[in-house]
């Protein structure tokens, strides 16, 4: 397989990539530039463990390839906080235990950020809805919901994040 | 100031976010597959697509020649490896030894690449040519093959006379209630990395029991298990699928072993549904006598479940019958069917999860029968003691938890009369059921040790799966020592750690908090043999003595069971809606108050509970593992078919905690909740959908055809 040379920017920074056509932005992510913050849970776009944004936009990671995102702004997870101060959406879900094993947290947050910044926070079930692309195994689901309408309320104070 | 003498910080009982919180929502929290490794090469398995036979021809010419392969791994060139027993390993077959295939799903080769994406390309390119052979996969057609298995647990157990009070009995329900096969679905895939050194191995592993890994690790590589080290600093769930030892884990060591490279194995989720267990569907048959008034004669619950060829894998579904109501006469019985499946393992809640769905509804049936209500039913059925082995509980303060939860949920404004309760086109129903759990004790052994700047370091080589623990075990040792719980820092997951149980069995806090008690507890003496006095720095008084550091060692072992009988206990309360024309049951409340020995933290136990509410929601209304039985093999091996709970599918869910102390299960006075908020959840919901709808459903999970008139 010919690798392709591409460049992505991620968390505002730009690498340069020999890269498999078939790698998908997730693994690129992990296997390559090793921001291990994004998780695998299928694979398939079906658990929302591997949501990263791109362009501002949420994006399942695992359901694109890594090859077509030459020149897209990419955040994940370990390019949320600013100045080692957490997001008002990470802080808040420490505050209301919005996690239990953690992993679908990275998720959950960069879903959760992106939730708010649609204007799909308004009230708990707008937010359940729109936060059921991301599957909780361990159940956080209340206090996600907790964790979002909180954060939600401090991101419109401080807009824009 | 930090004071090793001042009254107890009482960092116990007392709410507290989660110490690694911070790691977990930044995304540094370091699970399995996140393992950094030099050289680090990749291996993707293939398996067979046929439920029973022989491997008669593998070609594997194209899968060898394609980029990147290093090696492709089968039974005729991976070395044969000694057997393990089960446990620690979750099944006795192991892959790639011979050309036998036992089950859809079971691994025929192991591609290994320098890539991933190498790697999944050359699985994808093996092919097998099979003898295949006749099989059944469906127990529920062949009940009358079920024989006795043999497992950890009793199969049969007799009190009284039952046939005699069955047929006095003037009230009498017998019925019979099935559960689906589930599974844990975890939302991270089991990992594996494996490193060799000098004939020693690394493994960092996605697993619940860190010495349970390197136990049959080290016996089916024939190495000594020092040679084996094991760690999991975090793991992204278990549920029980990753709390035995499977055959990926043990495949990937030997691999490395042969490549001389560091190797990486994660499952994919459809490889998940066959690689480490699930939960076995059950057929339950309950037959119930009782009095005019509801005081049960006789209870006789008998319980039958698919399990593997090649393994015993009892699921426990009379148990919860043996000790929850009081009846002079009690019998029940367990049996299994072996089929061309691989081997059943423990999931949240196992045993009483499963068998409270039966009990708990055929009580609900008895409630009706007898025209009282549900709750009335129960407390006039309390049993004071085990009614099957006759000796005291350890603790139960069930009655508190069917005040207080009946309370907060308004039970006394129910109209009992199935389809009396709506809001327009929507029918309401209102369910409860009991929960019971059985408490599972194992011995452990931690350290705990003052440096010289004071802080505390809790060393246990226990796994952080979710649970809390790194919160927790900080709280105990902090009241112990009298420091704020920001001093205190704990290092697990790692065998060259003092050694602990596995977490499951929701033993963790029980068993290593109790360790972590009695080393803290020593140190504070030691300390105090210093001359450590109130309100002086635990750092000072070590540099008084000439001591940079400071270590205790502590262990704990349940011993005997002896005089008590030991459960959780629980009282589930659920609404549900169903709309009139299309009946799909919406749970819109549940309240839970559970007695469950002290709790040492409640903002991660009430987490915990709703946790495993959510997984009685799945239960009831959503999660199956259907199978082909012409193919022998799932339908959905994935999160679209095979449906958890998503965050819509969750309403409010409140958890009260009933004051108690259980100071026969644990010097700490605390027992196991892990899966305890798993159990009873389901049956209320089912109750409460014939509430809502008057369709008694006593098959789960509960769909919409069922409701359908
Ligand atoms: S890993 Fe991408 S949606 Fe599950
Ligand atoms: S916190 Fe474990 S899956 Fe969500």
């Amino acid at each position: 397989m010919t690798l392709l040379e591409t460049t992505l920017r991620v968390n505002g920074t730009s690498r340069r990539l020999e890269i498999d056509p078939r790698a998908t932005l997730l693994d690129a992510l992990r296997e390559r530039l090793g921001l291990m913050g994004t998780k695998k849970g299928c694979d398939r776009g079906e658990c929302g463990a591997c949501t990263v944004h791109v362009n501002g936009r949420r994006v399942l990671s695992c359901m694109t390839l890594a090859a077509m995102h030459e020149g897209d702004e990419i955040t994940t997870i370990e390019g949320l906080a600013r100045e080692g101060t957490l997001h008002p959406v990470q802080q808040a879900f420490i505050e209301h235990d919005a996690l239990q094993c953690g992993y679908c947290t990275s998720g959950q947050i960069m879903s959760a950020v992106a939730c708010v910044r649609e204007g799909h926070a308004g009230d708990e079930d707008e937010i359940r809805e729109w936060m059921s692309g991301n599957l909780c195994r361990c159940g956080a689901y209340p206090n996600i919901v907790a964790a979002v309408a909180a954060a939600a309320q401090v991101m419109e104070q401080h807009a824009p994040i | 100031m930090i004071s090793v003498l001042a009254p107890p910080s009482r960092a116990i009982g007392v709410p507290h976010e989660r110490l690694d919180g911070k790691e977990k929502v930044s995304g540094r929290a370091c699970y399995a597959a996140d393992t950094p490794a030099e050289r680090l090469a990749y291996g993707v398995f293939a398996l067979a697509n046929i439920p029973r036979g022989r491997i008669a021809q593998l070609d594997v010419g194209r899968a060898e020649h394609a980029a990147g392969v290093l090696r492709i791994f089968t039974h005729e060139n991976m070395p044969r490896l000694n057997p393990v027993s089960s446990p620690p390993a979750g099944q006795s077959l192991l892959p790639l030894q011979s050309d036998r295939i036992a089950y859809e799903g079971q691994p025929i080769a192991l591609a290994v690449a320098a890539t991933l994406e190498q790697a999944a390309h050359a699985a994808s390119l093996v092919r097998a040519e099979y003898e295949r052979e006749p099989f059944n996969v469906d127990f529920r057609t062949q009940l009358e093959r079920a024989v006795e298995g043999q497992s950890f647990f009793e199969s049969d157990t007799r009190v009284g006379d039952v046939e005699r009070e069955l047929a006095q009995a003037p009230i009498r329900i017998a019925q019979r209630y099935r559960t689906a096969d589930r599974h844990h679905c975890a939302m991270e895939p089991s990992a594996t990395v494996a490193r060799w050194e000098n004939g020693s191995l690394t493994l960092d592993d996605a697993t619940q029991y860190v010495w349970g890994v390197r136990m049959a690790v080290a016996q089916a590589l024939d190495i000594a298990p020092e040679r084996v080290r094991v760690r999991s600093s975090y793991a992204g769930g278990g549920f029980g699928s990753k709390g035995y030892v499977w055959p990926h884990q043990v495949l990937t060591a030997a691999a490395a072993r042969e490549l001389e490279r560091p190797l990486k194995v994660v499952l994919t989720r459809a490889q998940a549904f066959t690689a480490h267990g699930y939960q076995t569907a059950s057929e339950q048959a309950l037959d119930i006598g009782a009095e005019r008034d509801g005081t049960l004669r006789a209870v006789r619950a008998t319980s039958i479940n698919p399990t593997s060829r090649f393994d015993d894998y009892v699921e426990y579904c009379a148990l919860s019958a043996r000790s929850l109501y009081a009846a002079p006469a009690i019998e029940t019985r367990h049996r299994v069917v072996h089929v061309d499946r691989s081997t059943p393992t423990p999931m949240r809640a196992p045993h009483d999860g499963v068998a409270m769905v039966g009990l708990e509804i055929a009580m609900d049936e008895l409630a009706y029968e007898a025209g009282i209500d549900s709750l009335e039913l129960r407390l006039r059925n309390y049993a004071q003691r085990d009614p099957t082995t006759g000796k005291p509980f350890s603790s139960k303060e069930l009655r508190a938890c069917y005040r207080l939860a009946a309370e907060r949920f308004g039970w006394s404004g129910r109209n009992p009369r199935p389809g009396a309760m709506r809001e327009g086109r929507v029918r309401i129903g209102w369910g409860m059921a009991t929960a019971l759990m059985g408490t599972f004790r194992m011995p452990a052994s931690a350290r705990v040790t003052v440096e010289s700047d004071g802080r505390v370091l809790i060393e246990a080589g226990t796994q952080e799966i979710g649970t809390g623990v790194r919160t927790i075990m900080p709280q105990i040792a902090a009241d112990v020592l009298g420091v704020p719980i920001e001093q205190v820092r704990i290092a697990l997951g790692d065998t060259t750690l003092p050694e602990t149980g596995g977490t499951f069995g929701s033993s963790t806090t029980m068993s290593v908090g109790s360790a972590v008690l009695d080393a803290a507890t020593r140190l504070r003496d030691e300390l105090r043999e210093l001359g450590a006095h109130e309100d002086e720095d635990l750092g000072a008084v070590l540099s008084r003595s000439g001591r940079t550091s400071l270590s205790a060692d502590g262990a704990w072992s349940p011993g005997e069971e002896g005089d008590f009988s030991m459960h959780t206990f629980g009282a589930v309360f659920a609404e549900v809606r169903v709309d009139e024309d299309l009946p799909i049951p919406r749970v819109s409340r549940v309240v839970g108050a559970y007695s469950a020995g002290r709790i040492i933290n409640p903002t991660t136990a009430r987490s915990q509970i709703q946790g495993g509410m959510v997984w009685g929601i799945g239960q009831a209304l959503l999660e199956e593992s259907s199978m082909d039985p012409t193919l022998g093999r799932y339908l959905s091996k994935n999160l679209a078919g095979y449906l958890v709970p998503a965050n819509a599918d969750v309403p409010e869910l409140e958890v009260i905690f009933a004051e108690e102390v259980d100071a026969h299960a644990s010097p700490l006075g605390a027992k196991g909740i892990g899966e305890l908020g798993a159990v009873g959840v389901a049956p209320a919901i089912a109750n409460a959908v014939f509430h809502a709808t008057g369709v008694r459903v006593r098959e789960l999970p509960i769909r919409l055809e069922m409701l359908l008139a």
